[in-house]
């Protein structure tokens, strides 16, 4: 009876921790937040229950698009850091072995250990007008002026990819690593060349690395500040951007708050409809 | 496609070429921002103005360097403190979570892990904003039903303590979690035969075993949350951390003060990495 007790206590001690973490700042703040989405002013500190939030995001243009857009490039930035972050994370996994190995495979986790700001400053003193590559070209008699490369969608691009790239390779490496390579021999064995064995063998093997390195790239590219913010200028029109805009500078909370639900919601779709796609569960992705 | 299938010299080439110019890619924002710090002109771009140290130890404007000036060195230190704090109760309640779900059954708990896993999938600035409008709801509440102003409910260092540690306990639980299920329960269980009690077996047998996993789960929280900026920018008061302290240098425009401050960093986070590289390194 006494160890019972004790069990039960240390059970409910161990549960104590977790459920006010994930009640008072997970849970509790976005229902909070739904609250705040679903109440329109209309007199000072008079609310009412409304749509009117989710229906200004309908009528003005500019908020849909913008909503449009941030979705489009995540995708975009998704699919090109996993075409370019594929044959590297092959490279790694089955050309190189020991130290190389293990040397370039921690140095695709640099730009984990180093801050957003700093990675991102670095493409600023790269891409800008007076920066290095304008110099560059100019040195070489490419181009007669300096070139803006910062402030478009290009540049966005390569900030993204560069930021999200360590996402999708550390996955993918250590799904390709567990491919046996008698199966690559028996697949050119059978007659297969290089691209039905990359089509049959390799990628259905690295599908699950796929799977979990698009969705944490995707949902990264689509919450993120800094790089659209800092690269893309005034002009850059991303929805978290927006949803700053409506907190802080205009301080209207229950449109920023509609905002963050329709992203939230993006994002949780986007995460839904890959699990679907590829028959894995959240547990098995993030864990 | 592997080295015991012989392939054509260029394609071998090509894919080498091409994987070194991945790893340049990788490399070179780092490297400019390193190497700026060192330019004797007041902004951090070409021309080259020769080598020199001031960035980091003049002490006059307009050549302020990064070790005599307060409002950075002031907000290094903010950040010092609430990486401080959100590692320490990251770590804490990652160790209790570890062992809730690896020894623990109870109803509904494969629920719980489920919601345990979303501060991942939610974008930090959700996350951030939800924390900002939570606490304006209570601290509300407060004030019309008794009175009182909770200041710490406002943007502040408490709340970005708190929006960060809503998502990093989460990292931490399944850094520990992971090494607590390799654990050998015997090990425990011979503890209590030799006559210690069950937390004297837990503080003295498996504590130690998970140490790896705690440091590196420390390494990791501090690293992100000294680096975080999404979900700070929504909380953060009148005491800057660094990251926002840096990204409004960084829209103004800013002499190469800010490259020897990312510099600083860079080696920071990279004897962090190595600690934690070299800790987590199992022994034959």
């Amino acid at each position: 009876m006494r160890m019972q007790s004790a069990t039960r206590l240390a059970l409910f001690l161990l549960l104590a921790p977790i459920v006010l973490w994930l009640a008072l700042l997970v849970i509790l703040p976005h229902v909070d937040m739904f609250m705040v989405s679903m109440r329109e002013r209309v007199g000072i500190r008079q609310y009412e229950y409304s749509f009117a939030n989710y229906v200004e995001f309908f009528v003005e243009p500019l908020y849909w698009r913008t909503f449009a857009r941030t979705a489009i490039m995540s995708i975009i930035a998704t699919v090109m850091t996993l075409l370019i972050g594929f044959p590297v994370s092959y490279y790694i996994a089955k050309m190189l072995r020991g130290r190389m190995k293990n040397f370039l495979f921690l140095l695709c986790l640099v730009p984990f250990w180093v801050s957003e700001l700093v990675r991102t400053f670095g493409w600023m003193i790269l891409l800008r007008e007076s920066g290095v590559i304008s110099n560059l070209m100019q040195w070489m008699g490419l181009v007669s002026g300096p070139v803006e490369m910062l402030y478009n969608d290009a540049t966005i691009m390569v900030g993204f990819i560069y930021t999200s790239m360590l996402f999708m390779v550390v996955p993918l490496v250590s799904t390709l690593d567990s491919l046996d390579d008698s199966l690559v021999e028996a697949g050119y064995d059978l007659g297969g060349n290089a691209f039905t064995v990359l089509r049959t063998i390799i990628i259905p093997h690295a599908m699950p690395g796929i799977v979990s390195g698009c969705i944490v790239v995707f949902m990264l590219t689509l919450g993120n500040y800094l790089t659209p913010v800092l690269l893309g200028g005034k002009d850059s029109l991303w929805f978290t951007e927006q949803i700053y805009t409506q907190f802080i500078t205009r301080f209207n909370w229950e449109q920023g708050a509609a905002f963050g639900f329709l992203l939230l919601g993006l994002s949780s779709l986007i995460v839904w409809a890959g699990l679907r796609l590829s028959r894995q569960t959240l547990s098995q992705t993030m864990g | 496609m592997i080295p015991s299938i012989p392939q054509p010299k260029s394609f071998r080439v090509a894919y080498g070429a091409y994987v070194a110019l991945f790893f340049i890619y990788l490399v070179l924002p780092l490297g400019v921002v390193a190497v700026f710090a060192f330019n004797d002109s007041m902004f951090p771009s070409l021309p080259w103005g020769g080598f020199t140290l001031d960035w980091f130890f003049n002490d006059t404007q307009p050549r302020l360097g990064l070790f005599h000036d307060p409002r950075l060195l002031s907000s290094i230190w903010t950040s010092f403190f609430i990486a401080c704090w959100v590692t320490g109760l990251s770590v804490a309640v990652g160790l209790t979570n570890a062992f809730l779900f690896e020894r623990q059954d109870f109803p509904l708990k494969n629920v719980l892990y489920m919601v345990m896993l979303l501060p991942l999938v939610i974008p930090g600035v959700i996350l951030g904003v939800s924390i900002l409008v939570f606490s304006s709801t209570i601290a509300a509440f407060l004030e019309t039903n008794f009175g009182l102003d909770v200041f710490f409910l406002r943007p502040s260092k408490f709340l970005v303590i708190l929006g960060q540690f809503s998502f990093i306990a989460t990292i931490t639980t399944l850094v520990i979690a992971a090494r607590l299920r390799k654990f050998d329960i015997a090990l425990e269980e011979a503890a209590q035969t030799l006559g210690a009690s069950k937390l004297v077996a837990v503080w003295t047998v498996t504590i130690p075993y998970l140490k790896p996993a705690l440091i590196g789960a420390a390494i990791v929280s501090f690293l992100m949350s000294f680096e975080n900026f999404n979900t700070t920018l929504m909380l953060v008061g009148s005491d800057q951390p660094l990251t926002i302290a840096m990204y409004g240098r960084l829209r103004e425009g800013s002499t190469p003060e800010l490259n020897a401050l990312s510099l600083l960093l860079m080696v920071g986070a990279g004897a962090l990495a190595l600690i934690s590289v070299f800790v987590q390194r199992d022994k034959p």
